[in-house]
């Protein structure tokens, strides 16, 4: 079943949350696959389950019932140390309000998780200017976060979220905070890194974001609804070929 | 749409013939609302006999040259100054059929909205492929811009439609719950369990 280019896969994800009388079923019987190189995204209203997915898959919370797996390796089978080294190596997470920490550099921020790892100091750091470059910000990198505006920041958190190869990105809203055209910049930027090889899953309510994955996922009451896939584009021709 | 206005504006900058009118056109909208040649001229005799156009003569290769009179010119000039016309609502078919939809009886609305948001989803991820795919966003190049605008007036209206199918379905859902709860007096509205609508897909 499972391909080495599935980098993720929920299989009969149930997430009940409290018991009896007064439990609520976050997510029903979901299974999800996102591969490498793929960006998937996922809608819903509040409520819909669409974050517990997303908490689920970096290993955050654990389900119910089903399996999660990432890059082949089933994360309830894992011991707490094993789970938190997977999630420094292989998951990237951004969110929302960026996270980082006030008190360090853009370049200390991003080569945390390499640290925290074992990485050496000076290694870690030379890797995280370069993530920082990758994302357009390289001359930044001894900032801190509040000398920066909310774009650069949120630049900061995705250089952070795939800094040593990690090859699973988790986005929860991450343009939320943004205006429209700094929220494309990001996308344009989470669409690079799939396109380099990554796998990764968007979590949104708007619909002009999940536009830039190639696949939408449809979360209502914590059950998949509805998919729509990629197909190349025919609908309208190329610009400039009637020249 | 306004072929008329939009000829005319395009000959304000040089006189021009028919194919190359088509083309100027085109580059600037893409290939959104395709023009056919004939439909160039048809206008251009209509502008020539209101006297907004005139013919300049022919080109080497003979082709006809339009240039556009004074007339044309403040024709033009109305036409940039003046909103486009809203107080009439283009017919818009996805409204009329949802209108319809939550009044005859047995039609599943979830799965009318549903499979509308797919298809709309499906529109907007391949315009946003063809953004991305397309010349730079802040090309300084005059045409290059007239199209990434075009382009970005197509997202936001896909956009705008299924946000309103998303609002759609809210109150769709919410109507049924109010109506379940009516079925059932001495039941507290409030607090209890409400049951699924059976309208809505899950």
């Amino acid at each position: 079943m499972t391909r080495s280019t599935d980098v993720l896969q929920l299989t009969g994800v149930t997430r009940v949350h409290g018991e009896g009388a007064t439990a609520v079923r976050a997510l029903h019987s979901v299974s999800f696959i996102a591969s490498a190189g793929e960006l998937v995204a996922v809608m819903g209203p509040s409520g819909s389950g669409k974050s517990t997915l997303l908490t689920l898959a970096g290993g955050l919370d654990t389900p119910t019932e089903g399996t999660v797996a990432v890059e082949g390796r089933d994360l309830g089978s894992l011991r707490q140390a094993e789970l938190a080294r997977m999630r420094r190596t292989s998951i990237g997470y951004v969110f929302q309000d960026f996270n980082l920490i006030p008190a360090l550099t853009a370049a200390e921020n991003v080569a945390m998780p390499l640290e925290l790892d074992g990485a050496r100091t000076r290694k870690a750091r030379d890797a995280a200017r370069t993530a920082l470059e990758e994302v357009g910000i390289g001359d930044l990198a001894d900032r801190f976060p509040d000398q920066m505006s909310g774009g650069q920041q949120q630049r900061v958190a995705i250089a952070r979220a795939v800094v040593g190869e990690r090859r699973l990105i988790l986005a929860d809203e991450p343009t939320g905070a943004l205006d429209t055209e700094t929220g494309e910049e990001i996308l344009r930027l989470l669409r690079a890194r799939c396109d380099a090889g990554a796998a990764g899953v968007l979590v949104t309510h708007e619909a002009r974001h999940a536009a830039w994955a190639d696949r939408v996922v449809f979360l209502r009451d914590g059950v998949v609804v509805d998919e729509t896939g990629s197909s190349p584009v025919d609908a309208l021709l190329e610009p400039g070929l009637t020249r | 749409m306004s072929v008329k206005q939009a000829l005319l504006a395009l000959l304000e900058q040089e006189p021009m013939y028919g194919y190359q009118l088509r083309a100027e056109f085109e580059q600037r909208t893409g290939a959104t609302w395709p023009l056919n040649v004939g439909q160039v001229y048809t206008t251009l005799t209509r502008l020539e006999r209101d006297g907004l156009v005139a013919g300049a003569g022919s080109d080497d290769e003979g082709h006809v040259v339009y240039r556009i009179t004074d007339t044309g010119r403040a024709e033009v000039a109305t036409w940039f100054t003046t909103p486009v016309n809203r107080t009439q609502p283009p017919r818009d078919e996805l409204a009329i059929k949802l209108a319809l939809a939550v009044t005859v009886p047995g039609v599943d609305v979830g799965t009318v909205i549903q499979q509308q948001r797919s298809a709309t989803m499906a529109a907007l991820q391949d315009y946003t492929r063809l953004k991305r795919s397309g010349r730079a966003p802040a090309s300084s190049d005059g045409a290059d811009l007239a199209w990434t605008l075009v382009l970005d007036s197509l997202v936001f209206a896909a956009e705008a439609e299924i946000r309103w199918l998303d609002h759609c379905e809210a109150r769709v859902r919410r109507a049924a719950v109010e109506r379940a709860a009516q079925q059932r007096p001495g039941t507290p509205s409030e607090g209890a369990a409400a049951p699924r609508p059976s309208g809505a897909t899950s």
